[in-house]
């Protein structure tokens, strides 16, 4: 189990001055998991640097949702997550979840339109094209979608929000290869302005693709897999 | 505007009504006699009942034993308000929501109209406190325990919708805020629905009893109006309480949504 930083310009300064930390926000912090544990599972410990990508894979109920969920913060768990240097804790939870989001492999609206669930519209409109999406998507009823079209639609409405790091539950389940191949070319265009990708696959050939890192959960917990 | 007053041999009388759907019950075989003479005879003894112990209340006339009444009333009123819903609170939390949602706008509602509008001397005369409080009692728990079902059966049945916003980093207030006007909304439902009809498809009971009493009809009417502020005023408070409170045990300090807190009955 590594928790080696792929970071070399975070230097881990375990006792500082309470707010100093915040200064690691300006620069790129990674995404730190250490002995998380909840609901019988764990513990569990990884690292996602900034514009990295690192994937879990592991058989049908080992828990791999509920690691994700337990890094945004959705499900209660014990352990210590951090940006860089900034404990979780030191973070409201709407405010955690804003930086570390989770994307749900399947995908729940909140209101009748696709329209309203989308906070910056411009730059879901950017989207669209290069996720192979119709145009006038948007103002389609939620209730209209495929289900690929909500998969990729729940994508975009987390990206708009900006979050430093995605946590994403199986985002290609309901994809053709050809809108799997699409959502991956913009995750990596995301990863090169420094997003940082928590991934969990299923697929050994996209894992390939976008890991820089690959974990497997298992019986035994985490492994990290040799590169 | 003395009432006229009721001999036994006229209530007799009345009672025939009762025997005889219960001898229509048997006749059709309706199945339904056993329950009405069950429920007419519990109904006598209850009514009697109370008119004895408020008859010793009223004579005693002692702010003690009145706030004893009306606490004894909450309480019970606070145990139905939170007992028929599909999906209640694990621990004591069902039963404090129900307490605070029934209390709270039962002593406001009360106390703010025996201390304005109603002014009886002194404020506290168990002769307008009690059965003041048991009405607007009566009408917060309806809309509590309806808000309470709301909140639970909504908040279950839309949780993956809740569950997305508080993934994108909304706050509870947010992602919560339909299933909390769902939840007042069904509360309110019954009284918006009294206030509408009241005068022209139903004739409310306090306004009947009233006229059959000897009182103007006007003046009979002011009282209703009265009361139907009191109630509305007071099912509003109980369901906000209820929903608001509801929303916010179902939730935790870091914003999570926490349906391990509510059971199937």
């Amino acid at each position: 189990m590594t928790d080696t930083d792929a970071a070399p310009t975070l230097t881990p300064m375990p006792a500082r001055a309470p707010l100093a930390g915040l200064s690691d926000l300006a620069g790129p912090a990674s995404l730190r998991v250490r002995a998380v544990s909840g609901a019988g599972r764990g513990p569990f410990s990884l690292c996602v640097a900034p514009g990295t990508c690192a994937i879990v894979s592991g058989a049908s109920g080992t828990g791999k949702s509920l690691l994700l969920r337990m890094i945004a913060d959705l499900d209660p768990s014990q352990g210590q997550v951090s940006l860089g240097d900034m404990p979780r804790e030191r973070f409201g939870g709407p405010a955690w979840r804003r930086q570390v989001m989770y994307v749900a492999a399947e995908s729940g609206w909140w209101s009748d339109h696709v329209l309203e669930h989308m906070e910056d519209v411009p730059a879901a409109t950017a989207m669209l094209a290069p996720l192979r999406l119709p145009a006038d998507i948007l103002r389609a009823p939620v209730g209209q979608l495929s289900t690929g079209e909500r998969q990729r639609l729940a994508l975009v409405r987390a990206l708009v929000r900006r979050p430093r790091f995605l946590l994403l539950d199986e985002p290609t389940s309901a994809l053709d290869r050809d809108s799997t191949l699409a959502v991956e070319a913009l995750l990596r265009t995301r990863q090169q302005l420094g997003l940082g990708l928590l991934v969990v696959s299923h697929n050994p050939e996209q894992a390939a693709r976008l890991g820089n890192r690959h974990y497997r959960l298992g019986a035994a917990g985490l492994e990290a897999l040799p590169a | 505007m003395t009432p006229i007053p009721l001999s036994l041999y006229d209530l007799a009388i009345a009672s025939l009504l009762v025997l005889a759907g219960a001898g229509a019950s048997l006749a059709l075989s309706l199945g339904v006699h056993r329950a009405l003479l069950w429920t007419a005879a519990r109904m006598i003894v209850q009514l009697l009942l109370v008119g004895l112990v408020l008859r010793a209340v009223f004579a005693w006339s002692s702010p003690l034993v009145t706030a004893l009444m009306v606490a004894a009333m909450i309480a019970a009123a606070a145990r139905e308000a939170g007992s028929r819903q599909e999906r209640r609170l694990a621990g004591p939390w069902q039963a404090l929501i129900g307490t605070a949602a029934v209390s709270v706008p039962t002593l406001a509602v009360t106390v703010l109209a025996l201390t304005t509008a109603l002014r009886p001397s002194p404020w506290y005369d168990a002769r307008h406190a009690i059965p003041l409080a048991g009405i607007v009692l009566g009408n917060a728990m309806n809309a509590a325990s309806l808000a309470l079902d709301g909140a639970f059966t909504a908040a279950w049945h839309q949780r993956a919708a809740i569950d997305a916003r508080l993934a994108l980093g909304d706050d509870r207030r947010a992602a919560l805020g339909p299933i909390v006007r769902q939840a007042v909304k069904s509360g309110l439902l019954p009284t918006l629905n009294t206030m509408a009809a009241a005068g022209i498809i139903t004739m409310p009971g306090i306004m009947t009893g009233q006229i059959l009493a000897g009182m103007d009809p006007l003046a009979a009417a002011r009282y209703q109006i009265l009361l139907m502020f009191l109630l509305a005023g007071g099912s509003m408070l109980g369901a906000v309480l209820a929903a608001t409170l509801a929303a916010r045990r179902l939730t935790d300090e870091r914003h999570r949504l926490r349906l391990d807190r509510l059971r199937r009955r």
